[in-house]
């Protein structure tokens, strides 16, 4: 039975079970593929997108829980990848091999809209979550800190 | 356009054509398209990569490098089109880089059996020589075809980047220009290497460049294997083995057919695949599987008690293993010492953990010997030259289209997804995407080996070090992801597992070992192979050798270190520059540690507090 929802500010219809993994429907049926699967448990945050403005773990999400609701992903947080984030991403060069950004940033996008000044205890606490292997953790903190101060 | 390239015999030489008013643009700009990036699909185009060039420049100016290392963020997909433009001369404004195709004669590694192989922290240095030879010889090119047309010696012409210029009598002309009439000679020139570019003249190198790969990493647009989408697809997983080497007896299929979607069950040697229309009946599929496995030596294995034999072995100094540094006299050193410190050291098994979950499309073609393979891979031609040989076929009958890596650090090295996608693709005769689940890669890790370490120093009666003993026991990584005759051929040194043991440390009498266990654990190449265990062992040891003597643990290396003059420098860098000494606060201490590794001095300082 086919399930309708919004992506990216466009309708989005898909025919899935409705306990498929949001993570599936986005990546593999409407190949939004900047989502990634990293753990399919909620462990790693690599499959972070935006529910109604909330972060939430795609993987966990069964795609009947979005039906009628609006969900972002990394390819529409900014339509011409200058969200303030993304700029900052990009001067202070933070992916290495780049598999976790697109949850990083989206996990990053959801505390700006919520705290136009997190203290870099609020954005360490907030980004927790989020698992980079490469350790760019420290550039990830200064790149937050950096989009806020320029006006996320 | 201009297409150049090495021949196989390592003569520069021109193969194909170069001519043609339009120059090439290739369609690199077109976003979100899939299948863009690899070289494969500009050979569908036209490209020339796909002949073997290294280099096509369009009429435009665009210059297109194909740079045959793998990009899992180590940055050297940048760093060598750095290098190559450098000697080229290049704009690097009009750089960008495509991926080459499988011709390890032309693209191959000099450090590594001219593999296309990306590991080893081998990219920059191995291919340093190789790549500005070549891009010495396309700037050379471009030079000869402006000073044809221009009627003027070659020797009166410079370049500016991407611009040839005949500074007597004003007139220079861009590189997207020159390709547009050049002809290529049919004899590339040979460049000797005292001609290449001066380190003082570097525009590009030595600089903090923006890496080519960040861009599309900040919005979702860099291609990973697991992102590919192939028309007529379906999806795939595996169960895999519990133990490694058990292969399936019993597989009770029927629930896993049940599910929606679920396509095909299908047994193979050390797994059982499900295939799918989706990938989450995939998943789903393999949960309802119930699959006996043969039973094998290695399921008796307990590494816990398994550390302790191998701790046990390391202390049992008449069981000498195989020599791999052998100094001095260390016998006599041990039996004149004054004193003997001993201390040993243990390693666990460590999973890679890379993000991305290991993974491979591929189809096989209707005759059964050809494929076409979409992965990211740090051994690009073993696995082509794998898959060809497991379909009896060619390499040349091998297309591999090579992506970013979610992380590699070693787990992409080997060939271990193409016997498991090769024979699926095959059953199915439809391109098959395979992704293991989590939990599946946490169970199938290919670990960096356990080990267990004994090490020894000889004082004498002034608390001089005059003899060390290292002994390292541990499962062969070499033998596990080669063969035994690998090892061999190595004279029984595992050079993975040995990695880092070596040191620089004037101590005369030294003796370095390896003892090798056989226990059937599937162990790999892992970030930093040995060093990452035995530099602990050498630092650590050397730290305890320093505290027993009160000595600074620096003042103690540099003496050790006398003969090493880069050795002291480095270490009187980190020293200076990290405030070794200063006082530290109340409950805080700082450790300090040295190691040369792969060609390169590194210390460190670290701060901890309780």
């Amino acid at each position: 039975m086919a399930i309708t929802f919004t992506v990216n500010n466009k309708p989005a219809s898909v025919d899935a079970g409705p306990e498929t993994p949001l993570l599936w429907v986005v990546r593999e049926h409407l190949k939004l593929t900047g989502t990634k699967y990293g753990c399919g448990a909620g462990m790693c945050g690599a499959c972070t997108v935006h529910l109604d403005g909330k972060a939430i773990r795609s993987c966990q999400t069964p795609v009947a829980m979005v039906a009628g609701k609006n969900v972002t992903t990394i390819e529409g947080l900014s339509a011409n990848s200058d969200h303030p984030l993304q700029k900052a991403w990009l001067d202070l060069q933070v992916p290495q091999c780049g598999y976790c950004q697109s949850g990083q940033i989206m996990q990053a996008a959801a505390l700006l809209a919520a705290n136009k000044n997190p203290s870099r205890d609020d954005i360490v606490r907030h980004m927790d979550g989020n698992i980079c292997r490469c350790g760019t953790y420290p550039r990830i903190l200064r790149a937050v800190e950096r989009a806020a101060k320029q006006g996320a | 356009m201009g297409k150049i390239e090495r021949n196989p015999q390592g003569a520069l030489s021109r193969r194909g054509f170069l001519a043609g008013s339009a120059g090439l643009t290739f369609a690199l700009s077109i976003p979100g398209a899939l299948f863009v990036r690899p070289a494969a699909a500009l050979a569908e185009g036209g490209a020339p990569a796909a002949l073997g060039a290294w280099v096509t420049i369009g009429a435009d100016g665009a210059i297109v490098l194909a740079i045959p290392v793998a990009e899992m963020g180590q940055g050297s997909l940048t760093g060598l089109a750095m290098v190559f433009a450098e000697e080229m001369d290049a704009d690097w404004s009009r750089v960008s880089t495509t991926y080459p195709p499988v011709k390890p004669e032309i693209f191959g590694n000099p450090i590594f059996g001219g593999m296309m192989v990306t590991y080893g922290s081998g990219s920059i240095r191995g291919y340093w020589d190789k790549v500005r030879l070549q891009a010495a010889a396309v700037r050379n090119v471009l030079m000869q075809a402006a000073a044809d047309r221009w009627q003027v010696p070659l020797g009166e012409l410079h370049t500016e980047p991407s611009i040839v210029v005949h500074a007597a009598s004003n007139r220079s002309m861009s590189y997207g220009e020159i390709a547009s009439f050049a002809q290529v000679p049919a004899t590339m020139p040979a460049i000797d290497k005292s001609a290449l570019k001066k380190m003082a003249d570097y525009r590009i190198l030595g600089k903090n460049t923006p890496r080519l790969d960040i861009p599309g990493k900040i919005d979702g647009s860099a291609l990973y294997a697991i992102d590919v989408q192939v028309p007529n697809m379906v999806y795939a997983t595996v169960l895999r083995t519990p133990v490694e080497g058990g292969t399936p007896e019993h597989v009770e299929d029927a629930a896993a057919l049940a599910v929606p979607g679920v396509l095909k069950v299908v047994p193979l040697k050390n797994s059982v695949g499900v295939v799918a229309e989706t990938i989450e009946a995939a998943f789903k599929g393999r949960s309802a599987l119930k699959v006996s496995w043969s039973s094998v030596p290695t399921d008796s294995f307990n590494s816990a008690a398994g550390l302790k034999d191998f701790l046990a072995r390391a202390a049992k100094l008449d069981d000498k293993g195989t020599s791999y540094v052998a100094k001095g006299d260390a016998d006599e050193a041990f039996a004149k010492a004054a004193k003997v410190m001993t201390a040993q050291y243990s390693s666990e098994y460590v999973y890679h953990a890379q993000m991305e979950p290991m993974n491979v499309t591929a189809s096989v073609g209707p005759a059964g010997d050809s494929a076409e393979i979409w992965i990211g891979t740090q051994g690009v031609s073993p696995n082509a030259f794998a898959a060809a040989a497991m379909l009896k076929t060619t390499p040349d009958k091998i297309k591999l289209n090579q992506f970013y890596l979610g992380g590699g650090y070693g787990r992409r090295s080997p060939a271990d997804m193409i016997p498991e996608v090769l024979p699926l693709a095959k059953a199915m005769q439809r391109p098959v995407k395979l992704i293991w689940t989590r939990e599946q890669d946490v169970k199938s890790a290919q670990m960096r080996p356990m080990t267990g370490h004994q090490v020894e120093a000889a004082l004498d009666a002034d608390g001089k070090v005059t003899g060390w003993r290292h002994r390292v026991v541990g499962e062969s990584v070499v033998a596990y992801r080669g063969t035994e005759k690998a090892l061999e051929g190595a004279k029984g040194l595992d050079g993975i597992v040995l990695e880092g043991s070596k040191h620089e440390y004037g101590i005369p009498n030294q003796s370095i070992a390896y003892l090798r266990e056989k226990r059937g654990i599937a162990v790999a190449a892992w970030r930093g192979i040995g060093a990452g265990y035995n530099k602990f062992v050498v630092e650590s040891f050397i730290d305890e050798i320093a505290n027993a003597q009160n000595k600074d643990p620096v003042a103690f290396r540099l003496e050790l270190l006398k003969d090493e003059p880069r050795a002291q420098a480095v270490i009187k860098a980190v020293v200076d520059k990290s405030g070794w000494g200063k006082a530290v606060a109340d409950g805080h201490a700082l450790g300090f540690s040295y190691a040369k590794v792969v060609e390169t001095y590194v210390a460190a300082v670290g701060e901890i507090s309780l």
